[in-house]
C-alpha cells in the first residue's frame, strides 16, 4: 500500500492553491479529507505528479449564516457539519444524510466539499445538495463563480469544476421548519449507498405544499425525482398517496447494475425507499 | 454472560482481563513488519493479473535500473526450479498433488500468483520497480466451476495430472462396521410409504479469512542460525517445513512468531513468500523483509470454505432419522495447501453431529480450479458439516411438518446416554443437549417469539419474523496422534510444555502453542498459578520462538487449551513431584507424609512446612538436596490426547426479514455453549462473540466473487463486505459446563464454537421468516437482493439476472474495474 511518488504542496490561501493547481497541470490532484484519494493513491490506481493539500486554509472549514443561506466551507469535515446548530436548524436534511456517511473516523477526516467534488454517484451528499438547490462557489484564476446544483453534477466523478479551479464553499438555502429524512440502504452499516433517498417536505395543514426529492446511486449523477415531487404536491401525507407518488421514482433514472444490486432491484428499492423517506419526513 | 463474583482464591474460572492486551492495544508490541534488522532489504512480488496463462517472457531490465534496486529475480534466478511447497495431508494414497513453485515457472495457475520478485533498499523502491517488470502472457482458459472441471474434456489446471480431481475420500459406516449402509437406508426409505427421503444441495461460498495483520516475513541470515520472523500461527511447523522444503538443517533455523495479529487458520500455511524470503536472504547475505499489502493478502492468502454439498437424509414419518448421505465437491484452488485437502475430511466426522444416525456415508471429491488455494478457516470442515446437517434437519422438519427443535430432540443423544459412540466411530465423552437447549429457549423466550411469528404471518406484516436454530457440536483439541496417523496426516497432534522454576520463585512456562490473539498468556498463567500455588503475576508464558520453545505443534483447531493446557498441567505435576522430594528432605519427613496445597508443602499432622518458592531457591542453591536427584524442579511434558473434546451448544436467532426490500435484520441472538470447565470466562466470552460475528458474516455478508475470467472482483474491504460491530446486535451468550471427561482439566475448547454454530442458525432463521411465502432456499450470503429475488420468484415474478462481475462506477473503489486497474479515477 505504497503510493507512487508525488510532490506535495500545502498552500495557505485559496489564491495560492489555485496557482499551485495551475502550475501542477493536468495530473495535479486536490487533497481534501483524503478519504477517496488516499486509497486510490495507495492502490496505485492514480499517480498524480503533485498533490495539493487544502488542509492549510482555515477559512475553508468555516460554517456561517449568510442572509437566507447557510454557507459551508468546502473543507468542513462531515463531523463539523453534523454538529453544527445552524445546519441542524436550517438544513436538517444535510445533517441527517451526513450522519449516514461511513463511520466516525471517516467523518472526522472526510469533508463536505471533497465528497461533492469527488461526485461519486453512490455518495450521500450529492442528492441532498441537488434536492435543496445548493450553490457551489468555485474559485479560479479569474476570481470566483457560483454554479447551481442542477448544473454542478455532470457525469460519473465529473462536475462543473473546471481545470485549475477549486470548490471553496457550498451554500444551502434555508429550509427552516421543513420536514426532512434521508433513507439509506446499504450492504453493511458503513458501506456506500446501494440506493438512498433524500426527502424534504413543506407540510401545510396536513397536506404537502412543497416537496424536494433527491436520489442517490440511481444514475451517473445524483438525480432529482421531479415526477415524485409533482405527484406529492397538494396530497395528504398518507401511505396510499405517498406510495402512488413514489411510483414515479424511477423516472429519468439509469440505475447501475452490480453484484450488490442489479438495475431492476435498484429500481424497486428506489420506489420503496422514496415512499419510506417521504412518510418518515412527514412523521 | 455476566461473570460471577469470585468467591474462592482460585484463578481457574476468574474473569481476568488479559495481560497481553496493554501492549497490544497501545501499539507497544512489535509485529513482524516492525522488525527491521540493520541492513534489511525489502521485497515486492510481481503478481499475475491473469488466472491461467503461459508466461512467454519476463523483462526485468527496466526494473533492475530503477533507483535502490538490488536485484530482480525469477524462480530460476533463485535456483528454486525444483523447490515445491509442502502439502502435509495426502488424504488418499493416490492423491494428486501438483508441485507448487515458489514463483510461477512457465504457467500461472491463479490470479495473484507470484511471477518475479524485486529486492530494493526500501519497500517503496521495491514496489516502484515491481511496476516496471514486464511480463508477457499467453492466456489459457480459466477453470472456475467445480462440476465443469470434473466433466469430460474440461480444461485441465495441471495437464500433467490428467484430471482436475485431486482425490476422493470416502467414509461408509456400513463398511467401517460402525453403522448400517446408507444405500440400504435410502432404498428402504424410498420403498416405504412411512418414510421420507429429503435431498438438498447447499453451497458453501468462498470466504476471505481477513485477519487484521497482513502476512509478513523477515529473514536474517547473518548469524549461525538463520532467524525467520513470521506472522504465522505455526512457527514450529514452519521450521520443520523450511527444512523439508529447502533442505536447510532444522538446527540451523530459528523461527520466531512475535505477536501475531490474528489468523483464523489463514496463517496455518507455509508460504512461497516465506521460502522466497529465506532464499533471497541467503543469496544476498543480508536481512530481507517481505510484507504484503491488504490487496495481496485478499488475493493470495488462502481462502476458506467453497464446497458444493449434496445431502440426502432419510427418516421415518414419526421423525426418527434412518440415514444420512453426504457428497461434497471441495474447491482446492490451484494447488494443495498445507492441510487444505484434509479440511473437508475434518467435516466427515461431524455431519452426524449430535444425532443418533444409524447409517452414514460421506464422500468428498477435491477439485482443482484456477483460483486461490483454500485451506483451514476458523472451524475447518466443521462449519461446513454443521451447516449441512443443521440445514437439512430443518428441511426434514418442514417435510414432516414438525417443530424443528422437537425433531432435533427426538434424534439427539440424551444426556444419560454418554459416553456415546457415533456412527463415525468417535466416542463423545460428555454432553447435555437438553440442558443447553432448555436454557437457550428460556433466554430467547422461544415460545413468545413463535407466537409473535404467527401473529405477523396472520397480519401479513411487511416485516416477517423467523426463528433460526442450530444445535451444534464440534470436535476440538486436534488431535490424538493415532487418529491423525490413520488419516495419513503428516504430523502428530501432541503438544509440549516446560516449566522453569527460577531461583526467586518466579515461574517461566514454555508452551508449544502459538498464540495469535487467543489470550494464552493469561489463561495459561491462571492454570499454572493454581497448580503451583503461586501468584498469577509470578507466572510468565513464553511461546512462539523455537529458541525458547523448541518443541510444539502450534495453534489451530481449538487445541491450545485442550492439548497445550494439559501438557502444561502435566509439567506442573512433575514440578510438584520433584519439589515434594526436596521438601521431604529439608523437612526431614517421609515423602509420603508431605502434602501440597496452595503452594505450601507441609508435613501431615504438623505445622512444619515450606513454600514452593523456598524449595525452588533450595534447588537453585543446591547446598542440600536428596541424593540421587538432580538439583532442579524444571520439568517437561508432552501430551498426546486420547480423544477429541466435544463442545456443543444451542444457538437461536430471531431474524426479521423486510419482505418489501429483502433486508435481513438479526434482531436477537442467544447462545448457550457447553464448553466444559472454563479457565477465564471473559476470554471465553470474547471467543464466542468473535466467532459469532464470523459465522454470521458468512450467512449474511461475505463472499469472495470471481468473474468469468477468474479475477477476484471484490478484493478490497470496500467491496468484500466484512461486517462491523454496527451490523451486529448485542449477543446474549451464556456458558453451561458439563466437564469433559477426556482430560484432567475438564475443558473442551471454544475458539471455533461461535463460527461453527451460527451460520446455519442465521440461514435457518431467514428461511423460516419467508418459507410461508413459498421460498425454499436462499444461497449464502443471504443478501437483501437474494432474499428479495427469492420472494419474487416464489411469487411467480421473474427478475433480472444478477451480475457478479460488474462493477458499477459508484461506491468508491467499487468504481475501479479490477480487469483494468490502471484506469484513471477522478
Amino acid at each position: 500500500m505504497i503510493p507512487a511518488k508525488f510532490d506535495y504542496v500545502r498552500p495557505s490561501s485559496v489564491e495560492e492553491a489555485v496557482s499551485a493547481l495551475q502550475q501542477g497541470g493536468d495530473d495535479a490532484k486536490i487533497l481534501a479529507g483524503g478519504q477517496s484519494l488516499l486509497p486510490v493513491l495507495r492502490l496505485r490506481l492514480a499517480a498524480p505528479s503533485v498533490v495539493i493539500d487544502l488542509g492549510g486554509i482555515p477559512e475553508l472549514r468555516q460554517i456561517s449564516e449568510d442572509g437566507d443561506r447557510i454557507a459551508i466551507g468546502a473543507m468542513a469535515p462531515h463531523h463539523d457539519v453534523l454538529r453544527d446548530d445552524l445546519v441542524k436548524q436550517h438544513v436538517s436534511l444535510l445533517s441527517q444524510a451526513t450522519a449516514t456517511v461511513a463511520d466516525p473516523q471517516v467523518r472526522h477526516r472526510g469533508t463536505l466539499g471533497g465528497a461533492l467534488a469527488h461526485a461519486d454517484p453512490a455518495g450521500d451528499l450529492g442528492a441532498v445538495a441537488l434536492a435543496l438547490d445548493a450553490e457551489f462557489v468555485i474559485a479560479g484564476s479569474s476570481g470566483t463563480r457560483t454554479v447551481p446544483a442542477a448544473e454542478f453534477f455532470v457525469d460519473y466523478f465529473t462536475t462543473a469544476i473546471g481545470e485549475g479551479e477549486i470548490l471553496t464553499q457550498v451554500r444551502f438555502p434555508k429550509y427552516t421548519g421543513w420536514s426532512t429524512h434521508y433513507e439509506k440502504f446499504n450492504r453493511t452499516a458503513q458501506a456506500w449507498s446501494m440506493v438512498a433517498v433524500a426527502a424534504a417536505l413543506r407540510v401545510e395543514g396536513g397536506s404537502i405544499a412543497e416537496a424536494r426529492i433527491g436520489l442517490t446511486n440511481m444514475g451517473t449523477t445524483p438525480i432529482r425525482a421531479t415526477g415524485v415531487e409533482q405527484a406529492l404536491v397538494g396530497q395528504p401525507a398518507t401511505a396510499d398517496s405517498v406510495r402512488a407518488a413514489a411510483e414515479h421514482a424511477t423516472e429519468g433514472t439509469a440505475a447501475p447494475s452490480d453484484a450488490d444490486a442489479a438495475a431492476d432491484y435498484r429500481e424497486h428499492l428506489a420506489k420503496v425507499l422514496t415512499g419510506r423517506a417521504v412518510l418518515a419526513a412527514a412523521g | 454472560m455476566t461473570a460471577t463474583a469470585d468467591t474462592t482464591a482460585l484463578e481457574f474460572g476468574k474473569a481476568r482481563v488479559r495481560k497481553e492486551d496493554a501492549r497490544l492495544i497501545t501499539g507497544r508490541t512489535r509485529y513482524t513488519d516492525a522488525i527491521t534488522p540493520p541492513g534489511t532489504l525489502h521485497v515486492a512480488v510481481v503478481r499475475s493479473p491473469l488466472a491461467h496463462a503461459r508466461i512467454t517472457g519476463i523483462d526485468t531490465a527496466e526494473a533492475k535500473r530503477a533507483p535502490g534496486v538490488h536485484g530482480v529475480y525469477t524462480v530460476s534466478d533463485l535456483g528454486a526450479d525444483e523447490v515445491g511447497m509442502p502439502c502435509a495431508w495426502p488424504i488418499t494414497p493416490d492423491q494428486k498433488a501438483p508441485q507448487r513453485p515458489v514463483l510461477a515457472k512457465d504457467t500461472v495457475h491463479f490470479a495473484g500468483e507470484g511471477v518475479a520478485v524485486v529486492v530494493a533498499r526500501s519497500a517503496a523502491e521495491a514496489k516502484d520497480a515491481a511496476d516496471l517488470v514486464e511480463v508477457d502472457y499467453d492466456p489459457l482458459d480459466p477453470v472456475l466451476d467445480m462440476e465443469a472441471a470434473l466433466a469430460e474434456g474440461a480444461t485441465l489446471v495441471h495437464p500433467d495430472l490428467g484430471t482436475n480431481e485431486s482425490a476422493t475420500w470416502v467414509f461408509d459406516s456400513g463398511e467401517a462396521g460402525t453403522g448400517g449402509s446408507v444405500a440400504d437406508a435410502i432404498a428402504a426409505a424410498e420403498a416405504d410409504p412411512d418414510q421420507v427421503v429429503v435431498r438438498r444441495r447447499f453451497r458453501q461460498q468462498r470466504l476471505v479469512p481477513a485477519f487484521m495483520e497482513p502476512r509478513s516475513c523477515v529473514v536474517d541470515p547473518t548469524g549461525e542460525q538463520i532467524v525467520i520472523w513470521s506472522a504465522t500461527q505455526v512457527p514450529h511447523i514452519l521450521r520443520t517445513m523450511t527444512t523439508v522444503t529447502l533442505g536447510i538443517p532444522e538446527s540451523k533455523l530459528r523461527v520466531i512468531a512475535p505477536d501475531v495479529g490474528g489468523g483464523f487458520g489463514g496463517k496455518i500455511g507455509v508460504l512461497p513468500e516465506e521460502m522466497m524470503t529465506v532464499l533471497l536472504a541467503r543469496k544476498l547475505g543480508r536481512p530481507v523483509k517481505w510484507t504484503e499489502t491488504r490487496s495481496e493478502c485478499m488475493l493470495t492468502a488462502h481462502h476458506g470454505r467453497d464446497q458444493i454439498q449434496d445431502l440426502t437424509i432419510t427418516a421415518k414419518k414419526d421423525g426418527t432419522i434412518t440415514g444420512l448421505d453426504v457428497r461434497l465437491l471441495a474447491d482446492m484452488g490451484a494447488y494443495l495447501g498445507l492441510v487444505g485437502p484434509g479440511v473437508p475430511v475434518l467435516g466427515a466426522f461431524m455431519f452426524n453431529a449430535i444425532y443418533k444416525i444409524p447409517a452414514y456415508r460421506f464422500q468428498t471429491t477435491n477439485v482443482f480450479t484456477t483460483k486461490t488455494l483454500t485451506d483451514a478457516y476458523r472451524g475447518a470442515g466443521r462449519p461446513e458439516a454443521t451447516f449441512g446437517v443443521e440445514r437439512i434437519i430443518d428441511e426434514l422438519a418442514v417435510e414432516l411438518g414438525r417443530e424443528p427443535l422437537e425433531l432435533r430432540e427426538q434424534n439427539w443423544i440424551k444426556h444419560e446416554e454418554f459416553p456415546f459412540t457415533t456412527v463415525c466411530g468417535l466416542t463423545y465423552d460428555s454432553g447435555n443437549y437438553e440442558q443447553a437447549t432448555a436454557r437457550a429457549k428460556e433466554l430467547f423466550d422461544y415460545d413468545a417469539l413463535r407466537r409473535e411469528q404467527a401473529e405477523r404471518r396472520e397480519r401479513g406484516d411487511k416485516v416477517q419474523l423467523g426463528i433460526g436454530i442450530s444445535t451444534f457440536t464440534e470436535m476440538c483439541g486436534l488431535a490424538p496422534s493415532r487418529v491423525l496417523g490413520s488419516l495419513a496426516y503428516g504430523a502428530g497432534g501432541w503438544e509440549a510444555a516446560s516449566i522453569r522454576m527460577l531461583a526467586t520463585g518466579k515461574v517461566e512456562v514454555i508452551t508449544g502453542a502459538s498464540a495469535h490473539g487467543q489470550g494464552h498468556e493469561t489463561a495459561f498463567s491462571q492454570i499454572v498459578a493454581d497448580k503451583l500455588g503461586v501468584p498469577f503475576e509470578d507466572v510468565e508464558i513464553l511461546h512462539g520462538d523455537t529458541a525458547s520453545s523448541p518443541k510444539g505443534l502450534d495453534t489451530y483447531g481449538s487445541r491450545s487449551l485442550v492439548v497445550g493446557g494439559i501438557a502444561i498441567t502435566m509439567a506442573a505435576d512433575k514440578v510438584i513431584e520433584k519439589a515434594k522430594k526436596i521438601a521431604a528432605h529439608l523437612l526431614e519427613a517421609d515423602e509420603a507424609d508431605i502434602e501440597f496445597s496452595a503452594g505450601q508443602f507441609t508435613v501431615r499432622g504438623t505445622d512444619k512446612g515450606k513454600a514452593i518458592q523456598e524449595i525452588a531457591f533450595a534447588a537453585f542453591m543446591a547446598h542440600d538436596y536428596p541424593e540421587g536427584m538432580e538439583p532442579s524442579l524444571d520439568s517437561d511434558a508432552v501430551y498426546d490426547p486420547e480423544n477429541f473434546s466435544f463442545p456443543h451448544g444451542t444457538h437461536l436467532a430471531a431474524m426479521e426479514v423486510d419482505t418489501e426490500t429483502g433486508r435481513v435484520n438479526l434482531r436477537h441472538y442467544v447462545c448457550v455453549d457447553d464448553i466444559g470447565n472454563v479457565v477465564n470466562p471473559l476470554i471465553a466470552e470474547g471467543q464466542v462473540h468473535g466467532g459469532l460475528a464470523q459465522g454470521i458474516a458468512q450467512a449474511l455478508f461475505e463472499e469472495a466473487n470471481y468473474d468469468d475470467q477468474g479475477t477476484l472482483v471484490n478484493g478490497t474491504f470496500v467491496d468484500y463486505t466484512l461486517p462491523s460491530a454496527a451490523d451486529l446486535p448485542s449477543f446474549t451468550t451464556e456458558i453451561v459446563s458439563t466437564p469433559a471427561t477426556s482430560n484432567p482439566l475438564g475443558v473442551k475448547g471454544v475458539g471455533e464454537a461461535g463460527t461453527i454454530a451460527s451460520t446455519p442458525a442465521i440461514v435457518n432463521g431467514v428461511l423460516d421468516a419467508v418459507r410461508h411465502l413459498g421460498v425454499a432456499d436462499i444461497q449464502m450470503p443471504t443478501t437483501s437482493q437474494r432474499v428479495w429475488r427469492a420472494i419474487q420468484e416464489a411469487q411467480g415474478r421473474s427478475t433480472q439476472e444478477t451480475p457478479i462481475d460488474t462493477h458499477s462506477p459508484g461506491a468508491g473503489l467499487g468504481s475501479i474495474d479490477p480487469n483494468n486497474p490502471q484506469g484513471e479515477v477522478q
